[in-house]
């Protein structure tokens, strides 16, 4: 019997006890044929794993072929309810769907102007022209036409039409009316009212944008030119607390409002207007802010929307800086502003009825 | 700590005993509580159920393997253990469709298993000759080597199935088969180290 015969039988167990320990004490003596049992040995033992794997792998195949479709979605949805599965599955899609969506919302703000409208819209700065009510003008305008078919005459009756409507003042000569920049701007044609209710037609001959000033002048033949107004322009500053009142057309009908003067600046620090304490309204821009000498200081151009009793007037000095910046060609002839002024010492109803008559209603068509 | 470590680790020594014996329960148990974990990972990982049952038996293969080693101690939770390999052999198959690319990251904390998966490489290698081996073999040899060595069946069995005069005859038989088994399979060995 061979070697590894012996072995066989030796590692299977099958040997009598006799020859068991023959083979040993042979084993024993013999290095080498050891080293074959050995070899014999980890051979059977592969022989054994590779068995033992090859069931389990078998095992393991019949368990997962078991595992039909439905029964592993069964398993792996025990944990999760099918909102979050759905969520996790359509996360990516739904991050994307959001990208776009603000992506689209922010340049349709842009494409339409929201981003330059922002500053318009935060700021709490009004200026104070009157916006005519487009709606009762129109019906006011039906009303006339309807009258109009039922007498079958046909007048041409006189509404006023302006879309804007604000104050201005006087300088000298008369003809010479400044009002602000913001009740000219974008006008198609102006007129000038007064107090009496006569209509002029006037051009504009300066704007001063940065200030917020224009001048306009009169050009209607009809309009009788005086070469001095009673009120005088103050070149300094005016002292906080004085006195001081404004004449203008807030409505149809001129409005006297009075107050003081509360701050040497505007609004959000402005240098070149004063914050002043009165009753002002829609309609009373560019009209003129008096001390109680009847010296104007200031041009009244808006207030602060939030604000209780802060109005804002263009100082007088930069009326006449601005005034001086005018190209002598682009009058008709000189103006000089006033130094003389005949309200000091008057009472304030004595002011009104001489001032009143150079206080005019700006409308801009 | 180690016997805290013990009563923690109790149900994982109980799965792994009946892993080791290669009971059907235990694996059946494996299948219930790990195998959705895993089909979750590489549904998320852009997988199929296929994926994650061939996946989830190589996972099992691999702790078998690391399990039948001799220095063999559990160092983690039994499931956190089996999510790293599956993670791990995930993504390398990932790698080998060219889907995706490690970083250096996934390396640091997959050391450890790339030893284990290392042992079952070298594992199938083996294995992989032994059923070469028996395929070349040819019957009835492989047959009688099969149930002897792995179904263990007795040699009377064996000599009644193949008809046998006798059990020694048998005997004779089996040995010769075993010996050519052993040269097929050095023979095998050698061709895979030449080649």
């Amino acid at each position: 019997m061979d070697f590894t015969k012996w072995a066989d039988a030796y590692l299977e167990g099958s040997l009598s006890e006799e020859d068991r320990l023959k083979f040993e004490s042979y084993c024993a003596a013999n290095p080498e044929q050891y080293n074959l049992l050995e070899t014999h040995r980890m051979f059977l033992e592969q022989l054994r794993g590779y068995g033992k794997r090859k069931l389990l792998k078998n095992q393991l195949q019949e368990i997962s072929a078991h595992l039909s479709a439905p029964a592993i979605d069964h398993l792996s949805s025990v944990d999760e309810p099918p909102v979050i599965s759905l969520w996790t599955r359509f996360k990516v899609n739904a991050l994307v769907a959001a990208s776009v969506a603000v992506l689209a919302v922010l340049t349709t703000l842009w494409a339409t102007g929201y981003y330059s409208s922002v500053k318009d819209t935060s700021t709490q700065y009004s200026a104070l022209r009157r916006d005519m009510n487009n709606i009762r003008r129109n019906v006011k305008a039906q009303n006339m036409a309807i009258r109009n078919m039922n007498s079958s005459t046909n007048k041409n009756g006189v509404y006023n039409s302006s879309h804007y409507s604000a104050s201005g003042f006087a300088l000298s000569p008369t003809n010479y009316i400044v009002t602000n920049y913001h009740v000219i701007r974008d006008a198609d044609s102006v007129y000038v009212q007064n107090i009496s209710g006569d209509s002029y037609r006037a051009k504009v001959i300066y704007q001063d944008p940065i200030y917020d000033l224009a001048v306009l002048q009169i050009t209607d033949p009809s309009f009788k030119v005086q070469t001095n107004v009673p009120y005088a322009f103050k070149q300094g500053i005016a002292d906080v607390g004085e006195d001081v009142f404004t004449y203008g057309f807030p409505r149809d009908e001129a409005v006297y409002g009075r107050g003081y003067l509360s701050s040497k600046t505007g609004y959000s620090g402005d240098t070149t207007s004063y914050q002043v304490s009165i009753d002002v309204n829609p309609g009373n821009s560019g009209g003129p802010l008096l001390d109680s000498k009847g010296n104007v200081i200031g041009i009244i151009s808006g207030k602060q929307t939030q604000a209780e009793g802060a109005a804002f007037a263009i100082k007088s000095n930069y009326l006449l800086k601005s005034l001086s910046n005018i190209p002598a060609d682009s009058l008709g002839g000189k103006f000089s502003l006033n130094r003389k002024n005949i309200l000091n010492g008057m009472a304030q109803r004595d002011q009104i009825k001489k001032l009143e008559n150079y206080i005019y209603m700006v409308k801009v068509y | 700590m180690n016997k805290g470590k013990e009563e923690f680790f109790a149900d994982d020594q109980q799965l792994i005993h009946g892993l080791k014996q290669g009971s059907s329960e235990t694996l059946d148990h494996l299948y219930r509580t790990y195998f959705p974990m895993v089909v979750k990972l590489i549904r998320d990982n852009s997988g199929t159920e296929e994926d994650a049952k061939d996946i989830f038996q190589d996972t099992v293969l691999v702790l078998y393997d690391r399990v039948r080693q001799p220095d063999f101690e559990l160092t983690s939770k039994l499931k956190t253990y089996l999510y790293a390999v599956s993670r791990r052999l995930w993504l390398k198959q990932l790698n080998r469709n060219g889907r995706f690319n490690d970083d250096i990251a996934d390396y640091e904390d997959a050391l450890a298993i790339e030893e284990d998966l290392g042992i079952h490489e070298e594992t199938d290698r083996q294995y992989y000759q032994m059923e070469e081996a028996l395929m070349q073999l040819g019957e009835p040899c492989k047959s009688i080597i099969t149930d002897f060595y792995i179904q263990n069946r007795s040699m009377q069995d064996i000599c009644d199935k193949f008809g046998y005069t006798n059990a020694d005859n048998a005997k004779n038989q089996k040995y010769k088969c075993l010996q050519r088994l052993k040269k097929l399979f050095f023979q095998i060995s050698d061709d895979l180290a030449e080649g």
